[in-house]
């Protein structure tokens, strides 16, 4: 694993809509193995890999992945100078308090909560604060409509990763790594890192749009069933990347995913049949560009998904890799 | 000013429930036709307008506003001749008991019929019944002659007429008669360094639908919605909350709602207009509502989007009012920030950290 970069890649700023600064890391990384790099106008950034002139029966693949992060919008600064906010995503209550937003500038504020006349209940995100010290309204160093992202370092420790973000920074860098390391050229490869996947999907429906692929695959986390009283779902951590066959949002195409578990089989890497019960990807609105593309998805069992403590293993995400590069050597 | 005031009356007054959009259709085409070098209505009901620039920054921008307006619908009818209706768009049960209405094209008064407070029992005073307990009396004394008045799926609006009042002013559907003044404004004004395809929508209030196919057809490279929202104004329990917009504060920008989120590139450069024509702004509460950004935004190969919108009070209610001076704001905004765009601005360029 290249931790230095993950490591940027986890850490760099980028709610949704608000990709700059992480295009810019990724962008850096890919352009020595692209063959061109573009960016699409709601800002998802392309590396294209030309097929071989000739190349019998190439494709046009679209492998896709989120570089946006779940993030918080600032809707009010109150006379005290405590700041109210909205989510960015699905950002729950619990997950945030006694942790830490920071914002595009720099600042970073603990997240609490008010208190409550009945504590046992699950607070929503409105009796929330950011504490970003300012002693009254106009000593607040944030306004309305400024972002922050939550503050969890990366952290290496045994097989497994532990961050933010890393859904879906895993799933760029696993892109990444295939960019890094392919040399087939048997397909014309457009390799996606989207935008607004956590709010409204458009990065990746946008971009699909355009580059009018023959089948697209997303590349993104999933949850596991594998915790203390977690829902049925038979994905466990460490066992191999999932092999998606429906989520909340989408059915994979068959043929996509019987692809995907012939190139794990020869790949001698192991894999898990996912079905997601809720939650989907970029998955869902590439299948449905123009006149349809077939899709699929490729996920990294990822544990607290939507939490600063996020967690996946190394072994999947370094097997993900290798079924992603013999998928891209076979015939489509 | 006074041009827009007219405007905002003859729009507010106009009937057109989403999917019944023609009469303001009607009252919109004689403001703008000699402004503009083509107008047509496509396959839903937009009515697109496009007025052809200096093309020095070689730039399609679409401005887009909704001529639909929250109503009801007739469903049913009584053997007593009164009608059964359904709401369209977004209207609280509870604002409906005792209203006067206008039923149909030929606007038949009519009033949503209510219990007498003499017949009322006491527990029930405050309880606001559910629509289906509800009719609407147009008169008819018979099931056939209410049929034959209003029949089903005839479109019932709020018999609200327009007025100002002071600085102010109060109407009907300021949600988004109001931005189809700000956009018949920016139609006539001009030229503009760009190719403007102004589109005033269908069937914004049921799903931003005909923003959608108008963006498909249009294929812009950048788009403004325009919108009357939600002032939230008012004393309120808990005083230190966000007003989601306030009257008298200047157009309110959107940085972030339920159906998108505006690219920063474009937000700041409508802060930036904004401040250096010295025309006071707010930024709308993020996370609330949907607009013909959200529509738009996706279509084809991706729109960067803007929602700029003339704060209101009691929107999605019989009346609505608003400050002469934040819509004047709000079309000068428009239409400064409209003049300034660049192909920089909007396009992505292939420098892949611009």
């Amino acid at each position: 694993m290249d931790l230095k970069l993950l490591d940027r890649l986890t850490q760099t700023f980028g709610p949704s809509g608000y990709e700059d600064e992480i295009r810019a890391v990724i962008a850096e990384a890919i352009t020595p193995y692209a063959d061109e790099t573009r960016v699409d106008a709601l800002g998802s950034l392309i590396g294209i890999r030309h097929a071989s002139e000739g190349a019998p029966g190439a494709k046009r693949v679209l492998l896709a992945a989120h570089m946006d992060e779940i993030g918080l919008m600032v809707t009010h600064v109150e006379d005290k100078g405590f700041v109210r906010f909205t989510s960015i995503g699905g950002v729950r209550a619990v997950n945030a308090i006694g942790g830490r937003a920071r914002f595009a500038g720099g600042i970073i504020a603990p997240i609490y909560v008010e208190r409550r006349e009945d504590a046992s209940k699950v607070p929503e995100l409105q009796h929330l604060y950011l504490d970003v010290g300012a002693v009254d309204r106009d000593s607040s160093p944030v306004r309305v409509g400024d972002t922050a992202h939550f503050v969890g370092p990366l952290v290496s420790q045994g097989t497994r990763l532990v961050s933010k973000a890393l859904d879906d920074r895993i799933g760029c860098y696993v892109l990444i790594e295939v960019m890094r390391r392919l040399e087939a050229r048997a397909h014309e490869i457009h390799f996606a890192f989207t935008t607004q996947e956590e709010i409204t999907l458009s990065g990746a429906r946008t971009s699909a749009y355009r580059i009018d692929p023959d089948l697209a695959i997303s590349v993104d986390v999933t949850g596991t069933g594998d915790t203390p009283k977690a829902l049925p779902m038979d994905v466990s951590l460490g066992q191999g990347p999932a092999i998606k066959v429906k989520d909340g949002g989408m059915i994979a195409h068959p043929a996509v995913r019987d692809a995907l578990i012939a190139a794990a089989e020869r790949a001698g890497a192991p894999y898990q049949m996912e079905i997601l019960l809720g939650g989907t990807t970029d998955a869902a609105v590439m299948q449905l560009v123009r006149a349809g593309v077939p899709s699929g998805c490729l996920s990294i069992p990822c544990r607290y998904v939507h939490s600063p403590s996020e967690m996946v293993d190394t072994a999947d995400v370094e097997n993900a890799v290798e079924i992603l590069l013999t998928f891209l050597e076979s015939s489509l | 000013m006074n041009e827009l005031i007219d405007h905002l009356g003859l729009l507010s007054n106009a009937p057109g429930i989403s999917g019944q959009e023609i009469e303001v259709r009607r009252a919109i085409r004689p403001l703008i036709e000699t402004y503009v070098d083509d107008l047509r209505v496509d396959a839903l009901g937009n009515l697109i307008a496009y007025k052809a620039g200096q093309r020095t920054e070689g730039l399609r921008v679409m401005v887009s506003a909704h001529m639909d307006e929250v109503g009801m619908m007739v469903i049913d009818h009584t053997g007593e001749g009164d009608l059964r209706v359904a709401t369209v768009g977004g209207i609280p049960d509870r604002l409906l008991p005792g209203l006067t209405v206008r039923v149909g094209h030929l606007a038949i008064p009519g009033v949503i019929g209510l219990q007498a407070i003499h017949r009322t029992e006491r527990g029930s005073l405050n309880k606001a019944p559910s629509i289906d307990k509800l009719v609407v009396d147009i008169g008819a004394t018979s099931r056939d002659e209410a049929e034959r008045l209003a029949p089903v799926g005839t479109a019932v609006v709020f018999a609200t007429t327009f007025e100002t009042m002071g600085s102010s002013c109060m109407g009907k559907a300021f949600d988004d008669r109001a931005g189809c003044t700000v956009l018949v404004d920016l139609l006539r004004g001009g030229p503009y360094p760009f190719d403007l395809v102004g589109v005033f929508t269908v069937q914004e209030e049921v799903g931003l639908r005909g923003a959608q196919v108008a963006a498909y057809a249009v294929a812009p490279d950048v788009a403004i919605a325009l919108e009357g929202t939600l002032a939230d104004d008012l004393p309120k329990d808990e005083p230190d909350v966000s007003p989601t917009t306030a009257l008298g504060r200047g157009p309110a920008i959107t940085a972030m709602d339920r159906s998108y989120i505006t690219p920063p590139r474009l937000l700041s450069h409508f802060m930036r207009v904004a401040d250096a024509e010295g025309i006071t702004y707010q930024i709308k509460q993020p996370g609330i509502g949907g607009t013909d950004a959200g529509g738009i935004h996706r279509t084809r190969a991706g729109v960067p989007s803007i929602t700029v919108a003339v704060p209101c009070r009691y929107i999605h209610s019989p009346v609505s009012v608003l400050r002469e001076h934040d819509l004047a704001a709000c079309a000068r905004l428009v239409a400064a920030a409209a003049q300034q765009l660049t192909s920089e601005l909007v396009r992505p360029t292939t420098a892949p950290d611009a």
